[in-house]
């Protein structure tokens, strides 16, 4: 299969990149999303912009309180970082269980993130971490909550000439955290994936992938939770999808078992 | 647009179209046809080659995102008439029945060796999760794996 024509550009740096996304090209990172998408020439970019080699979206750092993931970062250099696993484990944990070996190589959390595959994995973590998505635009850096970065099916609050540079996240060292995934087993993608995070004062954060066409916090099941509550319904109120993988019924059934089990692995 | 990549130790400047793939640029520009293309969906690992030194499924890379690096496909294993450890444990354990999805297995398992010179068989078998072998000859793969693992000239 071959995609529609496009012209390829590669940007050297944040600062390139912006630019040439303001010319109205599209960013290409691990390409693991998007080309598939261009080969089955469900997308046609004119341009592609190349952020793969732009160093500064590769690194993982500290920075005070704070873990901070480039957004060039791949699946697989999350799932073996040290301070990764220190500050955030569940990042590395739930890195090690996307795809497989050659998609942890090559794709990356921003590009995850800024496709907002519904099954996809990065959105629940970031949701429950309570993380913020650092983007660079014309008019600069702004931090969008990941509570409100996702605004539907493939869609985001992102700009189309932002770039995403990176993922800040407060260091959870004393929490506990999961990420728990039932993996269609063709794709490895969540048919049902359930992130939890408990504080060290007992309070948790609930979210899910895969369940609905927009990956959610779970507020519902964590007013019960943090209620005093010992199990909770999952996604009550939320539209649920349905497709040839999992129907409404069997998908809500999935969300309730993998909330047991993450809430069983935080206990 | 022009690239510059060395491919199995041979320097090459190509002239590609922005859009092709890696894979192609490999089969058809270079004749190297050891990458194979089946699904050309990125599901089934069939097209594997290494690019800088780890396994990427070629149908989903662009010629152009490695320009400048190292590729080294299932033909440069080899080093001249002495198989890698890896094919010849294929050969020794019956590792292949059509050897269609065999250059994508041996590199996926290439690139485990180098990071985890002895995996156990669980490893071996999550390390796989991206190669699919229609002829599910999947026990003897994972067996001729190990029997590299064991017959590998591990650097210190
Ligand atoms: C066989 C297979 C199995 C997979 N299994 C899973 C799985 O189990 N779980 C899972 O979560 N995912 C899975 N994926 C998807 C994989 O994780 C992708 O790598 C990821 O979704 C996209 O990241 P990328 O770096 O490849 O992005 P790309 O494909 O390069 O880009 C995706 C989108 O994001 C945009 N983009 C990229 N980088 C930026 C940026 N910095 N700022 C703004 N926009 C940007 C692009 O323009 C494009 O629209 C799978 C993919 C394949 C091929
Ligand atoms: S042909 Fe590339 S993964 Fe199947
Ligand atoms: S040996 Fe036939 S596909 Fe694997």
């Amino acid at each position: 299969m071959i995609t529609y024509p496009f012209q390829y550009k590669r940007a050297d740096s944040v600062a390139d990149a912006v630019a040439m996304l303001g010319e109205g090209g599209k960013a290409l990172s691990g390409g693991h999303s998007l080309i598939p998408s261009m080969k089955l020439r469900l997308n046609a970019p004119d341009t592609l912009v190349d952020v793969g080699r732009i160093a500064e979206l590769k690194t993982i750092t500290v920075d005070g309180n704070d873990l901070v993931i480039g957004a060039g970062a791949t699946h697989g250099q999350i799932a073996s970082s040290s301070v990764v696993k220190q500050h955030v484990p569940m990042f590395a944990e739930g890195a090690a269980h996307i795809g497989d070996p050659s998609v942890r190589n090559r794709g990356t959390i921003g590009g995850s993130l800024a496709h907002a595959d519904p099954s996809a994995d990065w959105p629940a973590m970031v949701l429950a971490a309570d993380a913020t998505i650092v983007v660079q635009g014309a008019n600069g850096s702004r931090s969008i909550a990941a509570s409100d970065f996702f605004t539907g099916l493939f869609s985001t609050a992102l700009e189309d000439d932002e770039l995403i540079t990176a993922i800040r996240v407060s260091s959870q060292a004393d929490a506990k955290m999961t990420y728990q995934k039932f993996a269609q087993p063709a794709s490895r993608y969540a048919l049902v994936g359930c992130a939890v995070v408990k504080s060290a004062d007992g309070s948790v954060r609930v979210a899910f992938s895969g369940v609905s066409d927009t990956p959610f916090r779970d507020s519902a099941a964590e007013s019960q939770l943090n209620g005093g509550a010992s199990s909770a319904n999952a996604a009550s109120g939320q539209s649920i999808m349905s497709d040839h993988f999992a129907t409404e019924e069997y998908r809500r059934h999935l969300a309730n078992v993998y909330l047991k089990r993450a809430l069983a692995a935080v206990a | 647009m022009q690239i510059n990549l060395t491919v199995n130790g041979k320097a090459r400047a190509s002239e590609v179209e922005d859009r092709t793939l890696l894979v192609y640029y490999l089969r058809e520009q270079l004749g190297l046809t050891g990458a194979h293309v089946a699904c050309d969906t990125s599901s089934c690992g069939a097209c594997t080659v290494h690019v800088d030194g780890v396994a990427v499924k070629s149908c989903t890379l662009l010629a152009a995102q490695a320009d400048g690096c190292q590729v080294t496909t299932i033909e440069g294993l080899a080093s001249g008439n002495d198989l890698h450890p890896l094919q010849q444990g294929f050969k020794e354990c019956h590792g292949l029945q059509c050897g269609f999805c065999t250059p994508g297995m041996i590199m996926t398992a290439a690139d485990l060796l180098n990071t985890n010179p002895h995996p156990s068989e669980t490893e071996i078998r999550v390390a796989l999760e991206g190669n699919i072998c229609r002829c599910t000859g999947y026990h003897n793969i994972v067996k001729a794996i190990q029997w590299a693992a064991e017959h590998q000239a591990v650097p210190a």
